[in-house]
């Protein structure tokens, strides 16, 4: 297929082609495209069904706020459903294709549910489908779950990485339009530290689809330009691609980076960053999305944004129809008709909602004032519309303008309510801005440019003179500041036929009004009644005239009606991305004991025990199972000697001239008492008295104790003792600091456990009589290794506990470092006889 | 969020742990007549205010201080942070 | 007007025109015999057994805003039968009960769906302590069955079995357990009491207590007082804020949970599927977005929205389980308020003011509890004593020691 539908002008690179695929179709767009404007210039109108009654769909917008036009990108493991082809940059070998039909996106099976429209109607499935009961979920919702849903995930592990980062910034400037360039512009003269941020792989916003023009050069030049004197700044950091999603406490925000989207092949590169943004100021120039009129059979492949249409001649290039039809209820709609038409297009009518005089005469074309569309044809694609007049009119694009609604999510991601503004008839962000954020230009009901272009400034230099910095003083740019009238037109009430509001999850004037009749009248009910503003597009173009008919129903005002609640993300973001490299082997760090290798080699069976792996039991060759391995490590430990890795245990070193009497506060046992040289065993309670954690205490001197507990207790009795001793006992001079990686300990139990150890020790007497039950010391092993030794048994063996720095820990055979050699040694680490007592939380002990 | 320690300046409330109302400092004396009640009314009972709570975070990741954070819970705005052991002392704790 | 498939075909042939509230909208009375204060799922489900099965109904439910708007409307919908101690388990299984018939007794398809949840664990002390508490539901009447990992690969092959930092080594099913469509219990219940004759007064909400030594007689809402017998606080999430204007303290603190779904996606999930060694569950709608959620935020608070490390640590939870949802995208998260109470469990009761009763406390699982919620309260409002399966859901329980602790963790409520 030719690019049919190209047209002179934008900003395309047309000394590239790129080919690709739109169901296995091969097609051809240029560098500076998104698939939608390519997909349009291919003359490819009809890209999806709808997800109620698999309507056919065509491109509404050229943005964002897409809720038609959702392809599965890529194949195989990398498939990506639901993606909006208005936001993809075309590449070279890009492989579309339609979801959410059976059979071909030209002959959907599914349609027939359009067929049972009227049996479909809002709500229809909760007063239905309950008998016989067991048919629910055999026959009913398996059926309503194969047909809704829109793209497939291919169900194996998503092949990129992701990354995750965080910047700091005195302002951080979203979206960048008119207002947020002139802003940005601004607060980096200033020198302050500046992110500008724009979801669009150009930034330029509006600049980009109008031919207004800045400082006498054509907009999309200016945006451009300041570009290029952004980038010499070293305190500015532009971020196109990257989509600021929410805003969260104290400044911070949530932004997702796209790194190789647009590319072919990632090429091993992350796919997307996370950023965390922190920002002492924000400023949201983020724009406004053109909202539709909703009138009979208003869904039909062609029927798009007027706005959009002018985005695609003006920056793609692109006609969208051959002929276009323009309705509108503002001046802004006019805009459309007069681009294209200067760019050759040929323009079959104008019709205005309003009583008034024409905006422009336009050659050739029917201006109808006072006018409304009563009806459309053309199954896959518009081919005509008719007007209340009686008049038809053949036409195979319209234009739909019902005025523009700021973007004030992110201003209300703080629970803030936006207010209404009746000239404007559209929500602009109110009083209750999350601290520290200004908004500037269209996002705050700016819609000529000149004041968007002042206002960005403006705000700019008041943030950054608020943070210490001397505003810049540079004339703001100039630019045309003719105001255009809108209306609040929201409906054609002529026509019997269906008239949309949400295009994607197919909610109908019909819908709203028998929500309204059904007592749903809170835009919350209407909302989850109707499933209005749920798709993946969270109802960015269909919310405000679905609420404005959920108000003439009511009878109240629309700022009365309200919104419904606007919750991050301000556009979807994928998992991978939210869950960064925190995934596989490296969700969670792994904590390995010293003598980790060696267990691994011998042949150990690990547990997890939270991050720590410890070793369970050690098979040796013919045995038949765990109990084999721990029967034979049991007898050898009765009848020798084994040796256990316990470093895992929470150990904990205590200081001070109060350290015995804060241990006497904390355990429920005294140890205020307890010898030097000497180790007790603990209980600790909680305030309720619950048995909370259990260890030993060694007094190695008057003001020196060594406190083990539990392996899953260690981080929560640590932290309970800063507490105790910050909050509850501010003067006992008593200091703490957790030792658990910095010491190596083995329990070495058994028969023969002195006699082994005894081959260790340097020149220090562990004989019964000198180091008794319950001794600990502090000595030297192997020649001269500091270590500490405890006299404590957890199994009723003879036993000891030895601990040695973690680095001389690590021995590949502690049986061979212990010189163990005409002993019988094998390792120990069968636990069960301490599972009880190392469990977290042992209830209601 | 960000909490702005008193020794080491702002900070990701992530690398803190959170405790619960400042009242936990105030813990009872387990020798007085009604220890049992104190204990009861200390242990389980909450002012739980929609508005501004002091409340104990944990520098955990960080330099082991607990804080008294002063915080709204309906806009999560804080408006001080302390030193937990200096509001313990000024609260009359001792040893 | 009674539903059925005839009806919507009767309707559709005559363009919908036929449709009447669901309920309706009075003015509030002077006086009711029993005044709910909060229409959340919880307190609809209170007056709809009120009037069912104990002939109630002169009853008013007030609401502060438009009905369904706590948490039984954004909640992650899922329903089970799942716990361990005596004084949980027996309501839950009752609860789980009360779900399974719940469409036909009211008349209104909730989309009641078992479809199973699953709890996986990852050691073997996990899988000692799922056995445990298998016997538990058992012993209840729950069932429940436990799987190795090899069946699970066989039922579950996308989840990761060969690169897990911490491998799956079975899980926990309870085929019975599933998810539920949350609005619509809501407003099943809020129709099914309306048509009994109970008032549903929204935008009513409640600003003072009228009581009179000692006994509750009436509050004072923003559409003027109403006198009352008996007055029932059914307020999850507000509890503090309720209560307090009652001047009573509550072992409770208000917390923020938040919640997520995905975009639209073809069938890819059978169930629920919560981790074992990480906070994460999830479970698909019948829209066909993946519904998520994982651990509370960890700070007080009444904001209703939570802050991004909980929101990528529940994702990374995810990614660690089913590495095949990073390309699924999040469309909306959302924070709920929850009554976190201080072993982790809920409040049925009636309170030291004579007259006045509360149910609340119930952490992040409320929804599941709605209907056995409703049913134990309206036993208590009517019969002033508590229902057999809630007598341990005291106010006074930490006086007598009588916690019920599922998590073992003590007196701190954002560890529960």
């Amino acid at each position: 297929m030719s690019q049919s539908n190209r047209i002179d002008g934008g900003l395309i690179d047309r000394s590239q082609t790129l080919s690709f695929t739109f169901n296995g179709k091969a097609m051809q767009g240029h560098p500076g495209d998104t698939l939608a404007s390519a997909l349009l210039a291919n003359g490819q109108r009809l890209v999806g069904r709808s997800f109620k009654y698999h309507r056919p769909r065509g491109i509404f917008t050229a943005g964002s706020e897409e809720p038609n036009a959702l392809v599965q990108l890529r194949k195989g493991a990398h498939q990506e459903p639901n993606t909006r082809a208005t936001t993809v940059e075309l590449f070279r070998g890009l492989e579309a294709t339609s979801q959410n039909h059976r059979g071909s996106l030209n002959f959907d099976i599914m349609a027939a549910n359009d067929l049972l429209a009227p049996w479909l109607s809002a709500g229809f499935y909760y007063k239905t489908f309950m008998w016989p009961k067991a048919f629910w979920e055999k026959v009913y919702e398996p059926f309503i779950r194969a047909s809704a849903g829109l793209g497939a995930l291919s169900k194996v592990e998503d092949p990129d990485t992701y990354d995750k980062g965080f910047l700091h910034c005195d302002l951080l400037v979203i979206g960048a339009g008119p207002a947020g360039l002139s802003a940005a512009l601004a607060a980096g003269r200033s020198g302050a530290r500046v992110i500008l941020a724009d979801e669009d792989f150009t930034p330029g916003g509006r600049l980009n689809a109008e031919t207004l023009e800045v400082d006498g050069m054509a907009g999309s030049g200016w945006a451009a330009e300041a570009i290029t004197e952004l980038a010499s700044m070293d305190n500015v950091r532009i971020m196109p691609r990257a989509t600021v999603y929410g805003a969260y406490d104290h400044g911070i925000y949530g932004a997702l980076e796209r790194m190789t989207d647009h590319l072919a092949n990632a090429d091993g590169k992350p796919r997307q960053v996370l950023w965390r943004i922190y920002s002492k100021r924000a400023l949201l120039t983020a724009g406004a999305t053109e909202r539709p009129i909703a009138f009979p059979m208003n869904d039909r492949p062609g029927v798009m944004l007027a706005g959009a249409v002018r985005a695609y001649a003006n920056r793609f290039g692109v006609a969208p129809g051959k002929r276009v039809a323009v309705f509108t209820n503002n001046d802004d709609g006019w805009r459309t008709a007069t681009d294209l038409a200067a760019k050759g297009v040929e323009i079959t009518a104008v019709i205005d909602t309003r009583e008034t005089d024409a905006q422009a005469s336009i050659p050739r074309a029917s201006i109808v004032m006072g006018g409304r569309v009563v009806d459309t044809a053309g199954r896959k694609g518009l081919t005509s519309i008719t007007l209340a007049n009686g008049q038809t009119i053949p036409t195979d694009c319209l234009a739909v303008s019902g005025g523009w609604s700021p973007n004030v999510h992110l201003t209300c991601h703080q629970r803030g309510r936006p207010g209404w503004r009746e000239d404007i008839a559209a929500f602009v962000p109110s009083g209750d801005l999350p601290p520290g954020m200004s908004v500037a230009g269209a996002a705050n009901g700016t819609l000529t440019l000149s004041a968007a272009l002042n206002e960005g400034r403006a705000q700019a230099n008041e943030a950054v003179k608020d943070l210490g910095f001397a505003a810049s003083r540079k004339a703001p740019p100039k630019a045309e500041d003719e105001a255009r009238e809108t209306s609040a037109f929201w409906h054609v009430a002529e026509g019997k036929r269906r008239a949309w509001l949400d295009l994607q999850n197919d909610v109908t004037v019909k819908d709203v009004k028998q929500s309204h009749a059904e007592g749903f009248r809170s835009v919350e009910h209407l909302k989850r009644y109707t499933t209005l503003g749920m798709a993946t597009d969270q109802g960015k173009t269909a919310n405000i005239p679905a609420l404005a008919i959920m108000a003439e129903q009511t009878g109240k005002t629309i700022p009365e009606t309200g919104t419904t609640i606007f919750r991050p993300p301000y556009t979807p973001v994928p998992i991978g991305a939210l869950a960064g490299r925190s995934r596989g082997k490296d969700f969670r760090p792994y904590r390995l004991t010293p003598s980790h290798k060696w267990a691994e080699e011998n042949g150990a069976t690990f547990v997890e025990t939270g991050n720590w792996l410890r070793a369970q039991w050690f098979a040796r060759p013919g045995e038949q199972g765990w109990r084999d391995s721990v029967d034979r490590e049991v007898e050898m430990t009765r009848a020798s000697v084994g040796i256990c890795d316990v470093t895992t245990l929470g150990k904990i070193d205590i200081q001070g001239r109060d350290a015995a009497e804060f241990l006497n506060k904390i355990y429920a046992n005294g140890f205020a008492k307890l010898p030097v040289g000497k180790v007790r065993y603990g209980l600790m309670l909680r305030e309720d008295g619950i048995c909370y954690d259990d260890g030993t205490t060694a007094r190695l001197a008057e003001n020196h104790f060594v406190m083990t507990t539990t392996t899953a207790n260690a981080v929560l009795v640590f932290r309970r003792m800063e507490f105790a001793r910050q909050c509850l006992w501010p003067n006992l001079d008593v200091h703490m600091i957790s030792v658990t990686d910095g010491w190596a300990q083995y329990a070495v139990a058994g028969p023969n456990s002195r006699k082994l150890l005894a081959k260790i020790v340097d020149d220090f007497d562990i004989s019964n009589d000198v180091f008794p039950f319950m001794g600990c010391a502090e000595l030297t092993v192997c020649g001269g290794t500091p270590a500490r030794l405890f006299r404590i048994s957890f199994s009723g063996e003879l036993a000891y506990e030895i601990a040695v720095p973690a680095r001389y820990g690590r021995c590949d055979d502690p049986g061979a470092d212990a010189g163990g050699r005409g002993i019988r040694r094998d390792p120990l680490w069968h636990r069960s006889a301490w599972r009880d007592a190392d469990r977290k939380g042992p209830r209601g002990g | 969020m960000i909490i702005n320690h008193p020794l080491l300046g702002p900070r990701d409330a992530a690398e803190f742990v959170h405790l619960g109302d400042a009242s936990l400092i105030d813990r009872p004396n387990w020798q007085a007549e009604d220890a049992a009640a104190q204990f009861l009314d200390y242990a389980y009972m909450r002012d739980n205010p929609a508005g501004e709570l002091r409340e104990l975070w944990y520098h955990e990741q960080g330099d082991r201080s607990w804080l008294v954070v002063t915080r709204n819970t309906l806009t999560h705005e804080i408006s001080s942070v302390e030193l937990a052991r200096d509001v313990a002392l000024a609260r009359g704790r001792d040893r | 007007m009674h539903y059925s498939a005839f009806r919507i075909f009767k309707e559709g042939l005559t363009g919908n025109k036929g449709w009447k509230p669901v309920w309706r909208e009075p003015e509030p009375k002077a006086e009711y015999d029993i005044v709910i204060i909060g229409g959340g799922g919880h307190g609809l489900s209170t007056a709809y057994y009120l009037a069912k099965e104990h002939g109630l109904t002169n009853i008013a439910v007030l609401e502060k805003g438009w009905i369904g708007s706590g948490n039984v409307g954004r909640n992650t919908t899922i329903i089970r039968s799942n716990y361990m101690l005596p004084g949980n388990q027996p309501f839950y299984e009752l609860s789980m009960k009360l779900w399974e018939g719940l469409e036909q007794d009211f008349n209104y398809n909730a989309m009641v769906s078992q479809r199973s949840i699953l709890n996986l664990f990852h050691s073997d002390p996990q899988r000692d302590a799922f056995v445990r508490r298998a016997n538990a539901m058992l012993m209840s009447g729950a069932d429940a069955e436990l799987a190795s990992a090899e069946d699970l690969r066989k039922e579950l092959p996308f989840l990761d079995f060969d690169n897990a930092r911490f491998p799956i080594k079975g899980g926990l099913f309870q085929r019975r357990g599933g998810t539920v469509r949350h609005d619509a219990v809501a407003w099943g219940y809020a129709r099914g009491a309306d048509s009994r004759g109970v008032d549903i007064l929204q935008n009513c909400e409640v600003t003072g207590f009228d009581i009179e030594g000692g006994t509750v007689c009436g509050v004072q809402t923003s559409r003027g007082p109403i006198r009352a017998k008996k007055i029932a606080m059914c307020v999850a999430g507000s509890s503090g804020r309720v209560a307090a204007m009652a001047g009573m303290r509550l072992p409770i603190e208000s917390h923020v949970l938040q919640a997520f779904v995905t975009e639209g996606l073809k069938p890819t999930l059978p169930g629920v599927i919560t981790f074992g060694a990480g906070h994460f569950y999830v479970s698909q709608s019948d829209k066909g977005g993946l519904v998520f959620g994982g651990d509370i935020d960890g700070y007080n608070s009444y904001a209703q929205r939570g802050n991004l490390p909980v929101v990528e640590d529940v994702c990374e939870g995810g990614m660690a389980i089913m590495p095949m949802i990073g390309r699924a995208r999040l469309l909306r998260s959302w924070g709920g308020l929850m009554d976190m109470s201080m072993d982790g469990s809920p409040f049925i009761d009636a309170t030291h003011i004579e007259g006045l009763y509360f149910n609340g406390g119930w952490c992040y699982g409320g929804f599941k509890a709605t209907p056995a919620s409703g049913f134990c309260y309206a036993h208590l409002l009517a019969m002033g004593t508590p229902h057999p399966v809630a007598t341990q859901m005291r106010l006074d329980r930490f006086k007598t020691g009588s916690l019920i602790d599922e998590k073992g963790v003590g007196n701190q409520p954002n560890l529960h």
